[in-house]
This record gives structure tokens, sequence and C-alpha cells, in this order.
């Protein structure tokens, strides 16, 4: 196998006295769809940011192509190919698709003291490379950002991170906050970003996004990383049992089996299960 | 209001005839046109011939130039998210600091004017460097700056002068420069607030740099994700609304030949307000420079206008704070129709 894009080693991260992540070692490799799944708190969000260059870790390495590597700032990050894009796309509501496309890396015209931001090639670069994913509708860059469907916020974000070259491209709960058809669509650039040999970071809560996309899995529990393992390993309903906690989901799917056979074969009614499930020696 | 009436229907109509409108509509500045056109035709009507003279027209045009060298600046912060409540000892400071040095001591006006500007400089980073090392709300740091140096000034105004009026006597290109009225009427200062509005303008919606206020303002984060310095951003556009200030103060101090500790604390509010008259959102983000001269104008026209009328000028306080209102429901109308008329458009 070629080297990875982007290795951890044994990295620990903590906030104070709270240990958000212990002794995570993963690798993200070119092509691969990398999903990162787990509960709330499990340190998913912790551990992005370690990659994106939001937090350095508190002991542990990071490799970046076989280099050991230290991102100081968000700069260093994405000076390594690694592009963030956040739920909501982490674009700005209020700009013009080809200002937000081109933020921080605006593309100039003319000599010196009249050097200008080159409006018309932003616009067509930033809506090219959208209609390149697929958003056709769209066809005038001076629109805002503001009145675009969350899925083409996601297009916009990854279009960015696409044109300026990213290697690694981490999507935070991606599709989260969007319908099925809008997450279906996301799922689709997901699979052209891996096609163009960038490694996808997926972090998620939703199994069936991930296993309809992922090539690789990492489940993380409590910070720590529960299990790693490729397309294929394990089925859904491990895997479902695993981002719950395990002992948890088991716990309660026996304790309504117990149910069933004190009942003569009723499921629970909505108001018992409710019981069950808030049972003290639950979860 | 009835004027709006006309640009609503805009989103349902088809593509090809909608689009100028929606183009219009899209802009942060329509609301403002709006007012001010509004309030124009207003005073125009009730204020009468006087009114309209070229006197009544630099009465309302010379409170609106020294508001927006001020507003201009304040507005480009308040794209940026940030607010500046220092602008009204900055002023005092540097219109002190100006008849002081050239004036009590008898030092080059060049000398003066630099250490004028100088100072507000100073204030102005002071400001930018608090404000993004603690986190503290601009709106709390620059209050603290207002009043601290408010203070700083009545102290070495008294001790190093013994007074709070200083006076000076500008000499010739100086006086030109800054402190001439044109023609008996019209300040020098409006030719200076057309300059700053041209190069800011330029700054905001031309260059690289504006794309960085309107992300800064837009999502902080995202923005400092992007490797945009969002400190430095922040540093220099309080700097720049610190030079706004000061070049105001050093207008007053050679344009009436002396320089009072009490001078422009009026100008915290009131560029405030002309700010968001003129369309830009308070929570950073979004805005124009010709939004902010349309409501600077606004604001220079209700407060002058109402001494045509020949009403009470208890009364504008009173229209300004409606006007304000007003402004800001219209505004997020127009911005909300700018958003929705791009989801509506169905290729």
């Amino acid at each position: 196998m070629t080297e990875p894009l982007l290795k951890l080693n044994a990295v620990c991260k903590s906030f104070g006295t709270t240990d958000v992540l212990s002794d995570v070692s993963l690798e993200v490799r070119a092509g691969e769809v990398l999903c990162l799944l787990g509960d709330n708190g499990a340190g998913k969000s912790t551990l992005i940011k370690i990659l994106s260059g939001f937090h350095e870790p508190s002991s542990g390495t990071m490799e970046a192509g076989g280099k050991k590597v230290c991102f100081k700032s968000p700069r260093d990050a994405s000076s390594h190919g690694i592009a963030t894009v956040h739920q909501f796309g982490g674009t700005f509501p209020l700009m013009s698709i080809g200002r937000s496309f081109f933020v921080g890396a605006e593309p100039l015209k003319g000599l010196w003291p009249l050097r200008r931001f080159d409006r018309k090639l932003a616009n067509s670069i930033a809506v090219r490379e959208m209609q390149a994913l697929g958003i056709t509708r769209i066809t005038d860059g001076d629109r805002l950002v503001g009145g675009l469907s969350g899925g083409e916020r996601q297009a916009l974000a990854i279009g960015r991170a696409v044109h300026f070259g990213a290697n690694v491209l981490i999507l935070d709960e991606p599709t989260a906050a969007l319908g099925v058809k809008e997450a279906a669509h996301v799922l689709r650039l997901i699979m052209q970003a891996r096609q163009k040999g960038i490694a996808v970071v997926l972090v998620t809560h939703n199994v069936t996004h991930a296993m309809t996309v992922g090539d690789h899995f990492a489940v993380l529990i409590r910070g720590a990383l529960a299990a790693d393992f490729h397309k294929g390993e394990r089925t859904r309903e491990e895997i479902t049992d695993l981002m719950a906690g395990g002992e948890a989901m088991a716990e309660l799917e026996a304790e309504i089996e117990a149910y069933q056979l004190a009942h003569h074969g009723h499921t629970p009614e909505p108001a018992e299960l409710e019981r069950l499930t808030h049972d003290p020696s639950g979860p | 209001m009835a004027v709006q009436a006309p640009a609503a229907p805009a989103p349902a109509r088809p593509l090809v005839s909608g689009a100028s409108v929606r183009n219009l509509i899209r802009r942060p500045e329509t609301g403002a046109l709006i007012g001010t056109v509004s309030v124009f035709v207003f005073f125009a009507i009730f204020g009468g011939q006087q009114f309209l003279s070229s006197g009544g027209t630099a009465s309302w045009l010379n409170v609106a130039a020294e508001l927006g060298i001020i507003a201009i600046p304040v507005g480009l912060l308040m794209i940026a998210g940030e607010l500046d409540l220092s602008v009204g000892s900055v002023l005092a400071s540097s219109s002190m600091t100006l008849a002081i040095v050239s004036g009590h001591y008898g030092a080059p006006m060049i000398i003066g004017i630099g250490a004028a500007i100088a100072l507000g400089l100073l204030t102005g980073f002071l400001n930018g460097v608090l404000v993004t090392a603690t986190n503290v709300p601009s709106f709390v740091v620059t209050l603290a700056t207002n009043f601290g140096l408010a203070g700083l000034t009545l102290g070495f105004s008294r001790v190093i002068t013994g007074t709070t009026s200083v006076a000076i006597e500008p000499g010739s290109p100086d006086k030109e420069l800054f402190g001439t009225l044109l023609a008996d009427k019209f300040e020098v200062a409006v030719f200076w607030w057309i300059g700053v509005a041209v190069v800011v303008g330029w700054m905001l919606h031309v260059s690289r740099f504006g794309n960085w206020i309107f992300a800064v303002g837009g999502d902080t984060v995202s923005a400092r994700a992007t490797g945009i310095s969002v400190r430095n951003v922040k540093i220099g556009l309080f700097m720049g609304s610190a030079l706004g200030a000061a070049l105001v103060g050093v207008i007053q101090t050679i344009l009436y030949n002396s320089a009072q500790v009490a001078n422009g604390q009026s100008f915290v509010f009131n560029s405030i307000i002309a700010v968001v008259i003129g369309g830009v959102l308070l929570t950073g983000g979004y805005g124009s420079v010709v939004g902010v001269v349309l409501g600077t104008l606004t604001f220079a026209i209700v407060q002058q206008g109402i001494y045509y009328t020949g009403w009470e000028s208890d009364w504008a306080s009173f229209i300004l704070g409606i006007l304000l209102l007003a402004a800001v429901l219209m505004n997020n109308t127009f911005r909300r129709m700018a958003l929705s008329s791009s989801t509506k458009k169905k290729a």
C-alpha cells in the first residue's frame, strides 16, 4: 500500500484535567473515504480539529506524507492540503458565491496601487466548480450564499477545497441538517472527490450514509478508538452497536426481549419503552 | 412604507424581467436610498425654499460631511462585526492635541496635525489590540477607551494650559486645506468626505482587503480557517475609525480656531445611527459604503431640515428615533428579499 497522506500516532488531547482523546492512532489514505463514527461527545470534533490545525495534540505525533508535522494553525494544515468543511459549509451567508469561494485567496488584476479583486474571474470559476459538482441551477456568481440550499453550500465548500488543491478533505457532519435527496447529493459529491484521489474524512453519526460511501471506518467511544476496520468487515448492526456504546443498545434489546417473553410476544408501548430506557440500571 | 410596494413583487416575477429589479434589491443600499429620498422630499415640501436654497443645502451637507468622515470607517468596522464608541474622545483628544502643540506651544502646524493624527491612530491600535487579545466585546472596550481618553484629555489640558478651551491661529495652507468655507457656506470637509468615501469604497468593494472585511464579519471562525489574519484586519479597522475621528478633530479645530475638551461626544451614537440607517448589519458581514453615505445624508437632512419647517427643533430627535427603527426594519426586509430571490429562481 502507498504511504498514508496523514497519520496519527498515539495522539492524546486533554483540556485542563479532562481527557478528550486518548491514544488515537489512525491512517488516512488517498482515494479512500474514512468514516469517523461515534456518539455525541465521543471526541470526533476534537479529533478533526487536531487534523485541521485548530488544536495541537497534548501528546503523540502526526505525519503528513511520511514526514512528521506539527500544525500550529489552520493555515499550517491547509498548506499541507488539508481542508475542512463544516456542517453548514463554513461559508458566509451574506457574501456572493464568487466572493466567498475565494476568501483568503482572492484573484487580483491590475497594477499595484490599483490592484483589485477580479470579480468576473472569481464568479466564473466558482460557478464552473459548482457546476462540475452537479449544481447546474447556479449560473450567477453574484448571488448570495445564504440563498443556497444546505447541499449546495456543501458543494460550494467542497468545490472550493478541490479547486485549491486539497488532498485531504474533512467533512464535519455534512448530511446532518439535510433532507434525504440533498444528503444523497452530498454523498455523491464525496464519491466524486474520492475518484479524484482525494482522501475524505467523513464525520457522521448516520450509519447508513457511512456504509454507503465508506471504505474505512473508525469508531470513537469516550475519546478512545474502539474499532478500526475496512468495508465489509462488520455488519450494519455491529457498527450501530459500537456507536451507541455497544452494551447500552444490547441492554435495551435484552430488556425488550424480556418484556416480550413476559407479555406474550407484545412489544412494549411507547410509554413503557420510555420507562425501560430510563431505567436506572440502564445507560 | 408605501414607497416599498413597487419592489415587493419582484421575487415572484418571471426570470427575465425581474432580473434587474432583483439585482437592485440585492444591494444593501437600496433601503438607504429610499430613506434619503423620502426625507429629502419630506423636508423639501415642509421646509420650502429656505431648505432648498444653497444655505439650506450647506447646513445639512456640512453636518453630513463631518459625520460622514467618521461614519464611513465606523461602518467598515461594523461590517467586520465590531463597534467603536471611542470616536468621541478620539476627536476631542486630537483636537486638543493640535491646539496645545500648535496653539499653546506655537509649534508648526504640521507637527500639531501629525501629533493629533498619531494620537488617534495609537488609540485605534490600542482598541484593536485590546479587543483581539482579550475577546472582550468591542462595545465594552471602546466604551472604556472613550471614558479613559476623555479623562486624560481633560486632565492634561488643565495641567498644561489651565483651561479646557485652547485657541489656535492656523496659517495659510492649513486653513484652506482643512477649515475654510467655500462660497462662504460649504466646509472643505465636504471634499474630505468625498475623498474618504472614494478611498474606503475602493477598499471595501474592489480591493482584496474588502473581501476579508466581509469574511471576518460574516463568520470569524471560517475566515480564520481560510488563513485570514482576523487580528490584523480588526486592528487595521479600529485604526481606520480612529483616523477618521482624528481627522474631523483637526478639521474642527482649524475651522473654529479653537479646541474644546467636550467636543465630539455626539459623534459616538450619531455615527452608529448613520451606519445603521445606511443598511449595515449590526452583527456584521453586510453593508456598503454608498449605503453609509446615504445613511449619513438622511441623518443630516433630518437633523438640519427640522429648522426649516418652522416646527420646534425638539422634534428632530424623535424623528431620528422613528427613522432608525424604520430603517432597520426596512433593511431587514430588503436583506430577506435579497436572500429569497436567490432560492426562488429555478433553472
